[in-house]
């Protein structure tokens, strides 16, 4: 904690009606004031700016994140709940409002104590500036799975012992008794020894006087009564009767709906189209020519997607009209061959000697890997419902950064950012594409023409052709191996960098390596995508080691397990996921297993992949994981986020192919970019280990192991070895290439 | 043109091209939002309603295939005293939903399922579920949810015997 509390500052305050507040506001200068208006009732005493204690008891928790599947809202609230010794059965959240005193400080303050690299593409879409979030700390961002371990960590738990703290001084002091003797728990204050007590509801008042402490104590894990326990998510129960409201839910009196076709070849314009014939299809409104895009505005969406799916657009696709995927993947490798020549280049990590290293080495392999474009496909196609009136505007949509959205609409609009207001919602589903503001300020622009509120919704067509993509990547490796045959030298090349910095890092101990890469620039636009650059290092490098395992004989988990040996996390989870998965233990001809292991988001899983091929079928029989976050919070719900984010990895690595013909992209809805369905979900079991290191996340980390761990068990299986993904792709025994079958 | 449908066991009329999706004609005209638009294609299962008991998908069936029928959405099969149907309930015990954006359709192709099929066996389940594409990759949980939920209301149906 040490830097983080003394840079807290916890305050008082008074809210409307004349109830007295404490505030905790964890940067300089004291927030409780400007912010209780925002979330207090009447009655409610906001204790501070992450908590507030109703007159009943109640005890809300203020969470500044969005919920999108990762139950982020129970986890959050958790944290302050055991910290406060709240009572559960009457924690509620509440998700903050799109303001700067809610800005995710916690986020930016792990980063600043170099705790974590903040997504780079998060801040990117908070006006460009990598800079301004030590600037303006100018973010309420959802992504980089941080919020448990930066915003709960950093904020919700300290929040939440300091109101214990100054809860059970109001009480001492009430009742003229030393604190020593008092007990705070289920949101209540007793003296044993004289049997008195009062809610915190009744202290609260009292509790608003006090200079609340600095630094307050948090628990040692020992007294967690909340967090490790498996919590009911809060946001379950209206997602079950249809009653959530996600961003395309949003419903204003006399709003009309839009449908838009952006330019298919990125960065192209709108040349020509047919108005005429678009405004004389029925309920259509009015034609808004984007410049980037064309939008139709009508009394219905139906009518609107009708009419622009109907009417002639050309779009003028600029230089990039005539690229195809493989002049992509010849520029990478390309550019691979005119760095190593010319030595250009970055390096990314460099120990030892490899260069040196590899003459001496007994034997060498050298092989090459390729990922390609990846979408997001998120469930709820890309919305945003905006009002442009009274030179305001207001938006209602489910971003990852309702700040940055704000700002990015502020300036398509050329209006302060005071001028505009974010309704966040419930994301139906984002893995990091609602961390781009594209579709809010395209709703914006719309609604800027009108003078009634516009729902904007993107045909799942423009969703799956908009993305902002996973890059493709092409890695060639370069290893040498020692007589034993375990590597004295790690080589590894590869084109373009994103984020975060370690995805290509490897945790196994090899003296001597090389790892560099260089940009390849393409007109695709580039998006995080659960897990970010991990996804391309995890296959890449956990595909490596186990074709040097296999290349010096030795059992691939072995192999890994024998080269941990400074890293007893990395070992103990690898050894968990690898007995948990009867790891040498003999499987029916045509069945293997594949392990694989990567460290993401400062949590740590291995991944064991069970498969069948026969007569070039395959089938994933079931999958083991491990994983160590540190402390699991609400353990269901890392147990959830693990079979989430395997699944979500499987997709990927089965079927996942976003290709570029004529420079757009080929493919549109989910009969041309598959996702795994019911029938082909393998059983997935999930263990966990409580290491006490300091916490993980949970969102992202299952997706990286899963598509290496696939690729080395059909390398068991069947003898191939899959160097380019998706799987479907290639033959597995089948006579035709076509012919894969995923049973 | 004026259509009559049955929605949630209440007589409703609309003014509406006929070739309109049902899935529009719920969501706009009806109010009834928990019925959620994914693909426009009937390939990912979002808009599942029942027509007449039966699973559709509501963005490809136009509005005139269910004229003077009856409609089933999210917002209808609990009871009318507000108790949830046993794999509502099913979900939250199993907590299924991640983002929760395609359970509305999942929930309806469940319920479709056992309520002809009280005792399905895993084929069972995937034939029916595997229109229903979920993005957050809560297949496992959708199994166990459909299994305690027909555990349910094979008690529930032993119970009234």
């Amino acid at each position: 904690m040490g830097k983080w509390t003394r840079r807290a500052f916890i305050g008082t305050g008074v809210v409307a009606g004349g109830a007295l507040v404490v505030g905790v506001a964890i940067r300089p200068g004291n927030r409780a004031g400007k912010v209780a208006g925002l979330i207090a009732n009447e009655n409610d005493t906001v204790v501070n700016v992450w908590v507030k204690i109703g007159s009943d008891n109640t005890v809300t928790a203020i969470i500044p994140h969005a919920e999108m599947g990762q139950g982020v809202h129970t986890s959050l609230a958790m944290m302050l709940a055991d910290e406060m010794d709240a009572d559960w059965e009457s924690v509620r959240m509440l998700e903050a409002p799109a303001h700067e005193e809610y800005a995710n400080y916690p986020l930016t303050r792990g980063y600043a104590l170099g705790d974590v690299a903040i997504p780079r593409a998060l801040i990117g879409t908070v006006d460009g500036a990598f800079l301004r979030i030590a600037r303006s700390m100018d973010l309420q961002i959802t992504g980089g799975s941080t919020s448990v371990r930066l915003t709960g960590q950093f904020g919700m738990r300290i929040a939440g012992a300091a109101a214990r703290e100054v809860l059970l001084e109001a009480a001492a002091k009430q009742w003229q008794l030393p604190i020593a003797e008092l007990t705070s728990s289920n949101s209540t204050i007793t003296h044993s020894p004289s049997g008195q007590s009062a809610t915190y509801a009744e202290l609260a008042d009292a509790a608003s006087k006090l200079t609340p402490p600095s630094k307050p104590t948090l628990k040692t894990a020992d007294r967690f009564r909340i967090m490790g326990t498996s919590r009911p998510r809060f946001d379950i129960p209206a997602k079950v009767d249809g009653s959530a409201k996600f961003g395309i839910d949003a419903e204003l009196p006399n709003m009309k709906y839009a449908a838009v076709k952006a330019s298919p070849v990125f960065g192209g314009s709108v040349r020509e189209y047919d108005e005429a014939s678009a405004l004389a299809m029925p309920g259509v409104l009015k034609v808004v020519d984007l410049g980037s895009a064309l939008a139709v505005i009508a009394d219905g969406y139906w009518q609107a997607q009708q009419a622009i799916n109907t009417i002639r657009i050309e779009f003028n696709g600029g230089d990039n009209a005539g690229r195809e995927q493989s002049d992509i993947y010849q520029q990478f490798a390309t550019n691979l061959d005119t760095a190593n020549s010319d030595g250009g280049g970055t390096t990314d990590f460099k120990t030892g000697n490899a260069e040196k290293a590899i003459t001496k080495a007994a034997t060498i392999l050298e092989v090459e890997y390729r990922v390609p474009y990846l979408a997001h496909a998120a469930m709820e196609p890309l919305n945003c419902t905006a009002w442009v009136h009274d030179d305001c505007c207001e938006i209602w949509t489910g971003s990852q950064n309702p700040l940055g959205f704000r700002a990015a609409v502020a300036d398509a609009l050329e209006m302060k950012d005071s001028r505009v207001t974010v309704n966040n919602h419930y994301l139906g589903g984002a893995f990091g594409r609602r961390s781009d503001p594209d579709y809010a300020v395209q709703a914006a622009r719309i609604a800027a023409t009108v003078s009634y509120p516009v729902k904007l919704i993107w045909s799942r067509e423009e969703d799956t052709q908009q993305d902002h993509y996973r890059a493709a990547a092409l890695s060639r490796f370069k290893g040498g191996l020692n007589d034993n045959g375990y590597p004295i030298a790690w080589i590894n090349q590869f084109v373009d960098k994103h984020e975060p910095v370690e995805a290509s890092h490897i945790p196994y101990k090899i003296d001597n390596q090389y790892i560099h890469y260089t940009d390849s620039k393409t007109h695709i636009p580039w998006g995080p995508w659960r897990s970010v650059d991990h996804t391309q290092h995890g296959f890449f490098t956990e595909s490596f080691i186990d074709e040097l395992a296999h290349s010096a004989g030795i059992d691939p988990y072995l192999y890994r397990r024998n080269l941990l040996e400074d890293s007893p996390r990395h070992r103990d989870i690898l050894d968990l996921a690898a007995s948990k998965a009867r790891w040498g233990q003999p499987l029916p001809a045509n069945h293997g297993r594949g392990i694989a292991l990567q460290k993401s988001f400062n949590s740590i899983v291995a991944e064991v992949v069970e498969v069948s091929i026969i007569d070039g079928k395959l089938k994933i029989e079931r999958v083991v994981c491990a994983v160590d976050a540190g402390i699991a919070i609400n353990p269901d719900g890392l147990i959830a986020q693990m079979e989430s984010g395997i699944i979500y990895g499987l997709t990927a690595a089965l079927y996942g192919d976003i290709t570029i013909r004529r420079g757009a992209v080929a493919q549109s809805n989910f009969h041309d970019y598959e996702i795994l369905r019911i029938d082909e979900s393998p059983p997935i079991e999930t263990y966990i280990i409580n290491s006490g290191a300091s916490l993980g996340g949970a969102g992202e980390p299952g997706t990286p192991a899963v598509a290496p761990a696939l690729a080395n068990a059909i390398y068991a299986a069947s003898g191939i070895r899959i160097r380019n993904l998706p799987v479907k792709n290639h033959d597995l025994g089948g006579n035709s290439a076509e012919a894969l079958d995923i049973a | 043109m004026s259509i009559k449908l049955t929605v949630n066991g209440e007589a409703k009329k609309v003014e509406v091209d006929p070739d309109t999706p049902l899935l529009w004609v719920i969501r706009e005209q009806l109010g009834l939002l928990g019925t959620k638009f994914g693909c426009g294609k009937a390939l990912c299962g979002a808009c599942t309603v029942h027509l007449n008991d039966r699973p559709v998908r509501s963005c490809t069936t136009p509005v005139r295939a269910a004229a003077d029928q009856r409609i089933t959405t999210i917002e209808g099969i609990g009871s009318a005293a507000g108790t949830l149907h046993a794999v509502q309930q099913a979900w939250i015990d199993e907590q299924v939903p991640q983002c929760g954006y395609c359970q509305s359709g999942q929930i309806m192709s469940a319920v479709a399922l056992l309520a002809t099929n009280q005792t399905p066996t895993d084929q069972d389940i995937d034939h029916a579920m595997r229109g229903n594409i979920c993005r957050c990759g809560t297949y496992p949980r959708i199994r166990n949810g459909i299994r305690r939920a027909a555990a349910v209301l094979a008690t529930d149906t032993g119970a009234k015997e």
